[in-house]
């Protein structure tokens, strides 16, 4: 199911977390609300870090990762960086990049499989995001918008990108990322997505803004509706029995 | 271009890939119907349901309107004619809209609305940004009550019409009226009295009363143009309101034109005198308009004076056109070339009255010679035997100015009027009036008392009138600065009979008239100007 936050009276919500399939980062906010939805809904499953990355709240723009992997900026200092280290699970690789677009949030889109990036991002950087996260790299934009992290959202599930993505860009993302695409906004009419929502394979999280009709759509496209995680185990186990017999 | 011929592939230039580009459709937030993609991404059904951009902008306004003149206020204290519907009208109500700035409008047109129903209905069609960058417009009636509300004017006369701020008391000390006939024909020909709402005759002048002290110094303005005057300013505190420190004077202009009159002759005081070069000192005043013309009849000098350099070294008129004694010219003898509009001749005269009696005649010269013939009337006065009492003249006597005789002033036409009326022929022209009220009947109808009043003082205006009409017909410079009107009485048909006959013996061949095509056609010829007399 998706929830829907504010964090600190401001609905653009994937400024202030970042979620993946294995773990949560929050931002440290004055109240303890905003923590809470995530606390409630992901805690039996995943580790949620509380945390500040170059001493800023805007912890979902200035860092990407998924299961894999988590990338932070070279802005993010050593303490942060112990501290997410320690407190997330083991196999997940920490890493600070030196990227001069540092904002990797905004520049960078990926789920645990592919990844969308600026397409001035540098070349090292790009080797690294395939080795860090495990992913596959296309420098993309998004209907005209180099800020692929801000203008779309997807997991493994399915996507949401801005609503004035034209229907030959849509098909071309859907068969780069192999997952279903839909166009559509957040938080009443919003076109940046990405910011205004954070998503893993059972769980999302979006704008209090959110009207009923943009939840449904988020909801269908990453299928949500009867999802928690043991629910894709038994679909992965069904399935590889299915290859198995 | 090319290519836009061959079907399935996207146009563009011959060798270059174009991506087609088809817009997607997304829900709209609200109602989730599919919509293209906009800057709100709603559907135009949710953006109105959502936003009101009329919502800052009244809807129901209200407009003052005066019941007597028929305008609207226009704040803060502007009143605007404006008939219903008109452009003016909506205009007026655009600018009372508040709110209009912060949206940009679009349209505007009246709903038809009973006229008496006291509302005004404007429909207006108005656009603005709303929700990140989406444009939406919409259409709205804003209704304006009109209210009854006096304007100031309409008050102000309602109330008393004799209520005046400003008064300009226009005065010249001289026996005649020609001075005001002559003014009152320029402020008939420039409108100047359009601000007036009171004019009084007054002993030795006119009172012009305003409602507004800046009517009266647009007034004097005027006067202060076209004759020589000096004016001072006063002003009397009516009320005063200690709260808002407001005080409401009425003002007094008491304008004195220069006393000096065409056809006077003046003694120049000695520093006037020395100031001109030594002019004079004795002068005839030959002309009269913002400045005085004074020429010395002995040299035909002349110089302008201005009304400055008069009340500087006022002086009194000598002689002045009542004491003027007819002459006879007897024989004339030019002497000397023309130089402006006169010529110096030397002319024996004997007095009219003298004829019969005795045979003194005296050797004039004069700057008349252009005009004098053997046997014509002149108008002079005779220094000889008349009374002057004059300390300027006294003083230049004493200096050894000797004071010629006689001082022949202008032909006279007398004789050859005298025999045109006994003709039975009149002016074919004649002059406007203004509306003016007497001193001594205050509160009666304004400009009745002239055709009732009898007695010495009618009599003497009359005879002012007729010369002032008569200097009309000899000067036409004169009479080009005002506007003279053709009588509607004049029998054009027997008059041209009874000169016909008067050509014959030709007696006043040189009988000075105004020309026909000078005259103006009369409004009241048209049955319109009602207003006059």
């Amino acid at each position: 199911m998706a929830s829907r936050l504010q964090f600190e009276n401001n609905n653009e919500i994937g400024v202030f977390s970042m979620l993946s399939s294995s773990y949560a980062l929050v931002a440290l906010g004055a109240s303890e609300n905003f923590y809470s939805v995530f606390e409630a809904e992901l805690s039996e499953h995943i580790p949620v870090v509380r945390t500040s990355i170059a001493g800023t709240r805007l912890v979902g723009r200035v860092t990407v990762g998924n299961k894999n992997g988590l990338l932070l900026p070279n802005t993010a200092t050593d303490q942060e960086l112990m501290h997410v280290r320690n407190s997330l699970p083991d196999e997940v690789v920490v890493q600070r990049i030196d990227e001069r677009l540092n904002s990797l949030g905004n520049c960078i889109a990926c789920n645990d499989y592919v990844a969308l990036v600026h397409p001035d991002i540098d070349k090292e950087t790009e080797e690294l995001i395939a080795d860090v996260l495990g992913v596959e790299v296309f420098r993309q934009s998004i209907a005209g918008n180099t800020l692929v992290g801000s203008y779309c959202c997807f997991t493994n599930q399915g996507g949401l990108v801005a609503p004035n993505v034209s229907v030959e860009d849509l098909d071309e993302l859907s068969s780069l990322l192999q997952v279903p695409l839909v166009a559509g906004t957040v938080n009443r009419g919003s076109d940046v997505v990405g910011a205004g929502m954070v998503a893993n394979d059972w769980a999302a999280f979006c704008g209090f803004d959110t009207t009923a009709t943009e939840l449904s759509v988020i909801e269908s496209v990453f299928k949500l509706r009867n999802s928690n995680p043991s629910n894709i185990v038994n679909e992965m186990r069904a399935s590889l029995i299915d290859t198995l017999a | 271009m090319q290519s836009a011929d061959l079907p399935g592939l996207p146009a563009g230039p011959i060798g270059t890939f174009t991506p087609q580009h088809t817009t997607g459709h997304v829900l709209c937030c609200l109602c989730g119907v599919a919509i293209p993609p906009n800057p709100s991404n709603m559907c135009v059904n949710c953006i109105r349901s959502q936003v009101d951009i009329t919502e800052n902008l009244q809807k129901q306004v209200t407009l003052l309107w005066c019941k007597e003149c028929e305008r609207y206020l226009q704040p803060p204290k502007h009143w605007v004619r404006a008939a219903l519907e008109s452009k003016e009208l909506l205009t007026l109500c655009i600018k009372r809209l508040k709110g209009l700035q912060k949206v940009k409008l679009v349209d505007a047109g009246f709903v038809w609305t009973e006229p008496h129903s006291r509302r005004i209905k404007v429909k207006l069609t108005v656009q603005a940004e709303v929700m990140n960058g989406a444009i939406l417009q919409q259409t709205f009636v804003v209704e304006y009550v009109v209210e009854p509300h006096m304007c100031m004017d309409c008050t102000r006369a309602n109330t008393n019409t004799s209520i005046w701020t400003a008064c300009a008391q226009v005065r010249q000390h001289t026996g005649h009226k020609r001075t005001f006939f002559y003014l009152e024909q320029l402020i008939l020909k420039f409108s100047a009295d359009q601000q007036c709402i009171n004019i009084k005759e007054m002993h030795e002048g006119v009172d012009f009363f305003f409602s507004n002290r800046a009517h009266a110094l647009k007034f004097i303005n005027f006067v202060q143009n076209v004759v020589p005057m000096r004016y001072r300013s006063d002003k009397q505190l009516v009320s005063h309101n200690e709260h808002s420190s407001t005080y409401n004077y009425k003002y007094t202009f008491s304008v004195e034109i220069v006393p000096i009159c065409r056809d006077d002759l003046v003694c120049l005081p000695h520093k006037a005198s020395a100031a001109l070069g030594g002019f004079g000192p004795l002068a005839l005043c030959t002309r009269v308009s913002n400045t005085l013309t004074l020429t010395d009849p002995q040299t035909l000098r002349s110089v302008q004076m201005d009304a400055n350099a008069y009340w500087r070294h006022p002086f009194e008129p000598v002689l002045n056109s009542r004491q003027l004694v007819d002459f006879v010219v007897l024989d004339v003898d030019t002497a000397g070339a023309p130089s402006g509009r006169f010529v110096l001749a030397d002319v024996q005269v004997a007095k009219a009255s003298d004829f019969g009696r005795n045979d003194r005649t005296f050797f004039v010269r004069t700057h008349l010679g252009h005009l004098l013939h053997a046997g014509d009337n002149a108008l002079g006065y005779d220094m000889s035997t008349s009374n002057m009492v004059n300390p300027d003249l006294e003083a230049a006597a004493e200096k050894g100015f000797t004071v010629p005789d006689v001082i022949l002033v202008r032909k006279s036409y007398e004789e050859k009027r005298k025999r045109r009326r006994a003709r039975g022929q009149k002016r074919p022209w004649r002059l406007k009036r203004m509306a003016m009220e007497l001193e001594d009947e205050a509160g009666g109808a304004p400009g009745r008392g002239r055709e009732q009043r009898g007695g010495p003082e009618g009599t003497r205006r009359e005879q002012d009138m007729e010369r002032f009409m008569q200097e009309l017909e000899e000067d036409p410079e004169m009479r080009s600065k005002m506007a003279l009107y053709r009588d509607p009485d004049y029998d054009h048909a027997g008059d041209a009979k009874l000169q016909d006959s008067a050509m014959t013996d030709d007696e006043d061949g040189d009988m000075p008239e105004v020309p026909l095509e000078e005259l103006l056609d009369d409004l009241t010829a048209l049955h319109l100007d009602e207003e006059e007399e």
